[in-house]
């Protein structure tokens, strides 16, 4: 379970959330510059909050209190980046197999295929990443975040740089891809539709409030 | 008539010196570059303009400056001399001459390009659990590459070039600190045409070899 309850100073404003994520969907619900992004670094670690605590399953990641602050590569969190951020000089094979040679882990040649195909980007393997198109680099970055069982997940506007109809599709892999983790995904949307068809739990903030909470229990049915 | 064999010591002096002081301000630039490009702290436009002004300053402000800190009685001078080691003089000091010259513009080059490297590429790393270190090697330096490459073509121009802070640290001595520029001015001045000549069309090839050679490359690269 992710919890978290921070403060976060930002130019025009301060940014309050609180929310607690079990192996499920929760939505940052907002429009752009209400602060969702700053969250997600700030549960990454590659901000610091201003106060408050990140706590996953009694682990502190961060306690401004006990002036405790885990560095991003110990924090073990898979990050979905808004433009996916895939290293350009590598192909895609290197790009999912970076964070496994980062912490040493020994993998199979025939699961890192099996993987590869899971995603759909067996095929991909050596080709760079301005050579694949939007859904194409989008699957990878799954595949290269996921790659290294993180502990929670973090997506940034995944579909803002997608067509209309590969995003249904993307948007329906996700969900299967979560069912099958059943590890806390946190992901960032301007979008209602997005919001509304992935979250378990919506939270909507804007100007960094987070106003309301929706419990969606679509997913329960 | 007798045509006297040309010294071709001062060109691989040059290329010594170029080599040696190019090394030096790799070495020292990049990882300054590096921390400049990302961090910002009280001082730092000063630290940047103090960095940059061997670029602007007179080679001869330079040399003489040098000597003040080398020189026998310079802050670093009587250090070494009480260690019984002296630089002026010796083709020590053209490299040094030559690095102090050259390291703005590689850390011009290596500046910009590290700033041109999408941060989210060096945090998307570091979520995957990739230490600082590995990320400088593995993702900044790769993706910075060819303004690197264009820093090292410069730095190595300009340090190939060096005259006048030379002259006044390393001096003029024939086979120990005479470099291509200094030998081509005193061969002129000497009236060695001949020499002059051929000194300065080896630079001039060399050169033009260098850049067409980074060209071609850069254009490769996209």
């Amino acid at each position: 379970m992710l919890e978290a309850e921070f403060t976060k100073k930002l130019w025009h404003f301060d940014l309050e959330i609180a929310f607690k994520a079990e192996g499920n969907i929760l939505v940052l619900w907002g429009p752009s510059g209400s602060g969702k992004t700053t969250v997600l670094h700030c549960l990454a670690g590659l901000k610091s909050p201003s106060g408050g605590v990140v706590k996953l399953n009694e682990r502190i990641l961060y306690s401004h209190e006990e002036r405790v602050n885990v560095p991003t590569r110990a924090r073990n969190a898979g990050y979905l980046f808004q433009d996916y951020a895939l290293f350009p000089h590598l192909t895609v094979k290197q790009n999912v197999l970076y964070g496994l040679k980062c912490n040493k882990l020994k993998c199979p040649s025939t699961d890192i295929k099996e993987m590869l195909n899971t995603f759909g980007i067996g095929h991909l393997n050596n080709r760079f990443p301005s050579q694949l198109s939007g859904g194409e680099k989008q699957r990878v970055a799954l595949a290269r975040a996921l790659a290294v069982r993180p502990n929670y997940l973090l997506l940034d506007e995944p579909f803002s740089a997608l067509d209309k109809s590969i995003k249904k599709i993307l948007r329906s892999e996700l969900k299967k891809v979560h069912r099958k983790w059943q590890i806390p995904f946190i992901l960032v949307t301007h979008d209602e539709e997005d919001a509304s068809y992935l979250g378990d739990i919506i939270i909507s903030i804007d100007k960094g409030r987070s106003r309301e909470i929706i419990t969606n229990n679509a997913q329960a049915e | 008539m007798r045509i006297n064999p040309i010294d071709w010591f001062p060109v691989l002096l040059s290329l010594k010196v170029a080599l040696i002081a190019v090394c030096a301000v790799t070495c020292l630039g990049l990882p300054f570059a590096r921390i400049m490009a990302r961090n910002s702290f009280w001082g730092k436009d000063i630290v940047e303009s103090v960095i940059t002004l061997p670029l602007v300053l007179p080679p001869s402000v330079i040399g003489y400056g040098l000597l003040l800190i080398i020189g026998k009685n310079g802050l670093l001078g009587s250090i070494l001399s009480h260690m019984g080691v002296s630089i002026v003089f010796t083709w020590w000091a053209a490299v040094l001459a030559a690095a102090v010259v050259a390291f703005p513009l590689m850390y011009q080059s290596a500046r910009a390009a590290f700033s041109s490297v999408d941060e989210n590429y060096e945090n998307a790393a570091r979520t995957l659990g990739a230490s600082e270190l590995r990320i400088f090697f593995t993702i900044t330096l790769p993706l910075a590459k060819p303004g690197i490459v264009a820093g090292l073509v410069l730095s190595f121009a300009r340090a190939m070039g060096e005259f006048g802070a030379t002259l006044m640290v390393a001096g003029n001595i024939p086979g120990q600190t005479q470099t291509i520029p200094l030998a081509i001015y005193f061969a002129v001045e000497a009236g060695d045409n001949r020499t002059a000549k051929i000194l300065v069309t080896v630079i001039t090839l060399f050169s033009f070899l260098v850049i067409y050679w980074v060209n071609r490359w850069s254009k490769k690269q996209k």
